[in-house]
């Protein structure tokens, strides 16, 4: 039983190119498909611009897919706006990628994080004190710490204080998008570790969006390689860390700093990720594919189940 | 992690902020305006409309006047202090309401503006462009010749002035900060509209706003003043600062305190109020103190 699963899911936009210019469709995403089970994490992995924040708007129902459909709890994802969505916040939450850009800076900590309570009318004015400091303290938030505006907290303290707002309403999926990217990597590995803590001890459902590898390979039970708005590969993080499939998945890799002698040949890609106005025809890594034959110039691999229970979209790889 | 014990460290003493004496100064030269206003009919030692033929044009105390008529006498041998005292309330009437409605209507247009888009931001936009395009003086005056004069309308009409300004202001942050992470995240929280605006983008912007206020207030006074001058504000026998500036324009070379005394209430008034604008946008702002 699956919490949240995304079918088909595309999104397009239209840009313009010039004043007088035709508009012209963006694929962001284009035909993702994946599930979340209660209390498991899929992380989603890519370069900037592959779709990864997109597919996490879209999860989360911000944004209306524009192909495909995304359940939640067994139901569709109503209009963004409406009072049904609005309901539905309290069980979906998102962990920003800016803290400080994400709080409102007038507002005292103490003050933000008791705010979905106050939107979703929970519990009374005691109660909602209570309930504050203790979601503070679950965050490692000093409780002096409650009464200052987010300008005064360390960047640390703020994505924390933020996560905060985000848990208190016992949401049951989190969307967290580059939560730690903007942090030093001390407190990337605190804030990495208190925010497992927490899905362990919550039983929370996580989607996991972050360019980091090493990051994405620790907290995941699950991972999704995207490549220009589509999924390349798909399944157990220490299988597709081990032995990648997919050869974007490889050049990926094989870039994890590693300490000591490099047991994988470091893979270099030539050229630039492509635009995705400008889709290359058939699949779309092939410009950059160190293996690419003439048929990933033609057709568009679909996802395959291959060796070991994993999803891979690539002509090269056998299917199992 | 919860069971982390967390070392307790004694809050922060409150910060007390002095008031800086110009600000002092600008405060009770406003209240002062303020409490003469509303005292106006106890303070008053004469009917404005209460003329001393005997001695008029008579010079103020110090420049050869009695104390019978402190700030002298006008034309009419009406007493100046007491038809100042009595513009003070008309004036500051007009200007803070005038001010407060332009305030409050531009800004809601603005958020609605922000809100909607689409064709009611459109229309939003050419109501202010036909606002900024029109010299208000002439939308004045024909307001005012087709419906007569009375205050209340009058007040109003001063209100349509600057709204534009405080639309497109508050227009243009409102869509600033709708995509800024912090009304976008407390949308995401599941708030309502009404929530978001009133509750986290209107004290965002508030300092703005504020200091926009404080420069559309002077120039409602001067707005006022010359539509009075132009015999289409304030009425005769009521009276108001521009009211007074106006009439005593013709004896400017004679006797300069009848025009002198309210242009200096004019000035200051102005003045004091741009002072506590700009401390209050500073205080309203917890990231400055």
């Amino acid at each position: 039983m699956s919490l949240l699963s995304l079918e088909g899911v595309s999104r397009v936009y239209a840009t313009r190119r010039g004043l007088f210019g035709k508009p012209v469709p963006v694929r962001a995403v284009d035909h993702v498909s994946f599930s979340v089970a209660p209390g498991r994490t899929l992380g989603i992995v890519g370069e900037s611009g592959c779709g990864k924040s997109t597919t996490g708007r879209v999860a989360l129902g911000i944004e209306r897919p524009s192909e495909g459909s995304v359940t939640f709890e067994g139901a569709t994802m109503p209009m963004p706006g409406t009072p049904e969505w609005r309901r539905m916040r309290a069980r979906l939450q998102l962990v920003h990628q800016d803290p400080l850009g994400a709080m409102d800076r007038r507002l005292t900590v103490a003050a933000q994080v008791a705010e979905p309570l106050e939107i979703h009318g929970i519990g009374d004015k005691a109660e909602r004190t209570d309930r504050v400091a203790a979601l503070l303290r679950d965050v490692g938030l000093r409780a002096d710490l409650a009464e200052r505006h987010p300008h005064e907290l360390s960047g640390g303290q703020r994505q924390r204080a933020v996560l905060a707002r985000a848990l208190a309403t016992d949401p049951a999926l989190l969307v967290a998008d580059e939560p730690v990217s903007a942090l030093d990597v001390s407190i990337q590995a605190q804030v990495i570790n208190m925010l497992t803590d927490l899905q362990e001890a919550r039983g929370i459902a996580m989607l996991f969006i972050s360019h980091d590898l090493k990051v994405v390979r620790q907290v995941s039970h699950e991972v999704a390689v995207m490549y220009l708005g589509r999924i390349v590969e798909q399944g157990d993080p220490e299988a597709i860390f081990a032995d990648p499939l997919h050869p974007y998945s490889r050049a990926l890799v094989s870039a994890i700093p590693v300490p000591g002698p490099r047991r994988i040949e470091r893979i270099v890609l030539s050229g630039d990720p492509p635009n995705p106005a400008d889709r290359p025809s058939g699949c779309a890594f092939h410009p950059r594919c160190p293996l690419a034959v003439s048929a990933c110039r033609a057709e568009v691999p679909e996802l395959k189940a291959a060796a070991d229970g994993r999803q891979v979209a690539c002509h090269l790889v056998e299917a199992a | 992690m919860s069971e982390q014990v967390l070392p307790a460290v004694a809050a922060p003493p409150k910060r007390r902020v002095a008031i800086p004496p110009g600000v002092a100064l600008a405060m009770l030269w406003l209240l002062a305006m303020v409490t003469i206003a509303v005292l106006a009919d106890v303070i008053r030692p004469y009917g404005i409309t209460a003329m001393d033929l005997r001695s008029r044009l008579q010079p103020p105390v110090g420049f050869g006047g009695g104390w019978l008529h402190p700030l002298g006498t006008d034309e009419l041998g009406r007493d100046v202090f007491s038809r100042l005292i009595e513009s003070i309330r008309m004036s500051l009437m007009i200007a803070f309401g005038a001010t407060i409605i332009a305030a409050v209507f531009g800004t809601t247009m603005g958020f609605l503006a922000a809100h909607f888009r689409g064709w009611v931001e459109q229309a939003v936009l050419m109501l202010i462009d036909f606002q900024a395009s029109m010299p208000f003086l002439i939308l004045a005056l024909s307001v005012l010749a087709f419906f007569g004069n009375s205050l209340p309308l009058f007040i109003c009409l001063m209100g349509l002035y600057g709204w534009e300004r405080h639309a497109r202001i508050s227009r243009g942050l409102a869509i600033a900060a709708n995509a800024q992470g912090y009304a976008a995240a407390v949308r995401q929280l599941g708030a309502k509209p009404l929530r978001i605006y009133l509750k986290h983008v209107l004290p965002n912007i508030a300092s703005t706003l504020i200091v926009a206020a404080t420069l559309s207030f002077p120039e409602v006074v001067l707005l006022e003043s010359g539509l009075s001058f132009l015999g289409l504000g304030v009425q005769p026998p009521m009276t108001s600062l521009g009211n007074m500036v106006g009439y005593g324009r013709e004896y400017i070379t004679r006797a300069p305190w009848i025009m002198l005394s309210p242009c200096v209430v004019i000035i200051l008034t102005t003045l004091s109020v741009s002072i506590l604008g700009d401390w209050l946008r500073d205080r309203l702002d917890p990231t400055l103190t």
